[in-house]
């Protein structure tokens, strides 16, 4: 019954999330719906590893920094086309995400979270110092958005309104969703929750912990960077804040709120906080602020976010019809 | 008989303290074999020393001709050994379905393109999975508690759990650390019934457990350790005459009884 009910919200979110461009049509909020898209893919990825498969991994924000310039930079220097890059720059935040895996996923629980922290923070700088390649604090300007689609019956898809930029963004979406669904279904989905759930014992019953975290990761860390793709040619501009810690949190947040180890979750969460500040034009230094208290209350009174909130409330009524029953 | 697993000379060495002493023993094809001796004996030492948990200091392990000292957790589990914890461990917040469908996992081998193409593998996988799974849910009586969460369902069953995920891995040789803790004297004799059980099914099994009554019952053999140390080995009745062992674990009022 679960597994139908979540196949059903889903459905419902699909059909809203195409129709929507028929009936927004202003551009402020197209902007935020696009934002929203990019940043769930980015919520989804990191709850891969850190809803499903119990590692706190605090840098995704570097890897879809990494995702970011790695895109930015083969269309700019190497002329690359977005449709070469995007998946390029992917495979590459995979490949950091694997290098860095091999010996931080050694560790467990708070170190693997401090590990991460400090290699963002190193990705960071290094974007940051190495202004031969990224421009340092200037930033990456100008970066291209993605080239037209061609269509055989001549005619093709072109990315320059909003409403293809969105169905860009809603696509990439949709296959990520669709990515992890099926991980998460599978045996391999199976695997990484025994880790969350029991890592000692997971061990005990033959299965590679060390290699089940890393795939894990590497597929986190490869989404991460398809967000940080179509951020950089979305918006055409990079610098180093793209790649810093913060991202890291805003994402973590996204999730904590919205749900770990659901897909609907990340998604819920993406959109109330993408939405609200903007919405509500919360000055940022008090955003962060409003974000510890929110992140606070939320760990203490509802763990499981909005969504494991709303499955505790159907489940304590399904008993009660149950009793009632009897 | 041949031996299934050979422990020769185990030692292991946490700082200057022996925690197992130059252990040497045999588990026998098809055999129930109990370690039994005080609390910090060094008796879930050697099974984390056979598992790969801990390494040793010196000596060695053989399970079925092939040396297995130092390998990891997972890898002697594929070899074909496989074990329960004494503070009853699973994974809390699965089904007991689907604690024992991922247990079986390394019996398996589809990957991440078998999942994301939904291959005939992964199908084939994910059936032969289920199935194992439904063989020793009945195979344990956990029928009934199939779809409950298993930090919901009572301890005894709990227990037979750990041995339910154990099996599905497909061992040949088990081990139990105080499989009877905490359960009551009817749960004993129910518990007893399952570890012979799956001794017919071919299964070697070597088992810690404190319950003096149990051991003398169940055991083909029983060594005793004090620490670290092997101080008596043979069948249940000269183990529960030996004065050494009375003296280090039994009690005087033991040989009465």
């Amino acid at each position: 019954m679960n597994q139908r009910a979540g196949k059903s919200i889903i459905l419902a979110i699909l059909v809203i999330a195409v129709v929507i461009p028929l009936v927004v049509t202003n551009k402020y909020y197209m902007n935020i719906l696009i934002m929203s898209g990019i940043w769930s893919i980015v919520a989804l990825s990191l709850n891969l590893i850190l809803g499903y498969t119990g590692q706190v991994n605090l840098a995704h924000g570097a890897f879809f920094g990494i995702g970011a310039y790695a895109s930015a930079l083969m269309m700019l220097k190497l002329n690359m086309n977005f449709w070469l890059a995007l998946p390029l720059a992917a495979a590459i935040a995979g490949f950091f995400g694997f290098l860095i895996g091999l010996p931080a996923l050694r560790t467990r629980g708070s170190y693997f979270a401090i590990g991460t922290l400090c290699f963002n923070i190193i990705v960071t700088l290094i974007v940051d110092r190495w202004e031969g390649l990224t421009e340092g604090a200037r930033g990456l300007m100008g970066i291209p958005g993605p080239s037209a689609i061609p269509l055989p019956w001549g005619g093709e898809i072109a990315f320059k309104t909003m409403a293809a930029q969105y169905y860009l963004v809603i696509g990439f979406l949709f296959l990520t969703i669709f990515v992890l669904r099926r991980i998460m279904q599978s045996l391999v989905g199976r695997t990484f929750r025994a880790i969350r759930g029991n890592e000692e014992l997971a061990e005990a019953l033959g299965i590679h912990a060390m290699r089940t975290k890393l795939l894990s990761f590497t597929v986190s860390c490869f989404f991460a960077g398809v967000g940080g793709a179509l951020y950089a040619s979305y918006i055409g501009f990079l610098s180093p804040e793209i790649t810093d810690y913060h991202v890291s949190f805003d994402a973590l947040i996204y999730v904590m709120i919205g749900g770990v180890g659901t897909i609907v979750g990340p998604i819920i969460g993406t959109l109330l906080f993408v939405t609200i500040p903007e919405t509500l034009h919360v000055a940022a230094e008090f955003r962060l602020l409003l974000y510890g208290l929110i992140l606070i209350v939320m760990i203490i009174y509802l763990p499981r976010g909005i969504v494991g909130w709303v499955k505790d409330l159907r489940g304590r009524k399904t008993k009660q019809e149950v009793s009632w029953k009897q | 008989m041949e031996a299934m697993m050979t422990i020769q000379g185990l030692t292991r060495f946490f700082g200057g303290l022996a925690a197992v002493m130059d252990l040497s023993l045999e588990v026998q094809s098809g055999e129930i074999l109990s370690l039994i001796g005080p609390n910090g004996a060094g008796k879930t030492t050697v099974f984390n020393l056979i598992t790969g948990t801990l390494l040793p200091t010196r000596g060695r392990v053989l399970f079925q001709d092939h040396e297995i000292t130092g390998s990891r957790p997972h890898e002697t589990t594929v070899r074909g050994i496989a074990r329960t914890f004494q503070t009853t461990s699973l994974f809390d917040d699965e089904t007991v379905l689907d604690n024992l469908i991922v247990s079986h996992r390394c019996r398996t081998r589809m990957g991440l393109w078998d999942a994301l193409l939904q291959t005939g593998r992964s199908r084939e996988d994910e059936r032969r999975c289920r199935e194992k799974a439904e063989e020793i849910l009945n195979f344990t009586g956990l029928r009934e508690r199939a779809s409950e969460l298993a930090r919901n369902i009572p301890q005894e069953s709990q227990k037979r759990l750990a041995i339910a995920l154990a099996l599905v891995t497909e061992p040949k040789l088990l081990l139990l650390d105080e499989p009877m803790g905490g359960l009551t004297e009817e749960e004993n004799i129910g518990m007893m019934d399952l570890i012979r059980k799956v001794r017919t099914r071919g299964i070697s099994i070597l088992l810690i457990e404190h319950k003096m009554k149990v051991v003398m019952n169940i055991s083909d053999r029983i060594v005793v350790l004090n620490y670290g140390q092997k101080i008596a080995e043979g069948a249940p009745q000269e183990v529960g005459r030996n004065a050494e062992v009375i003296e280090a674990y039994l009690g005087a009022g033991y040989a009465k009884t």
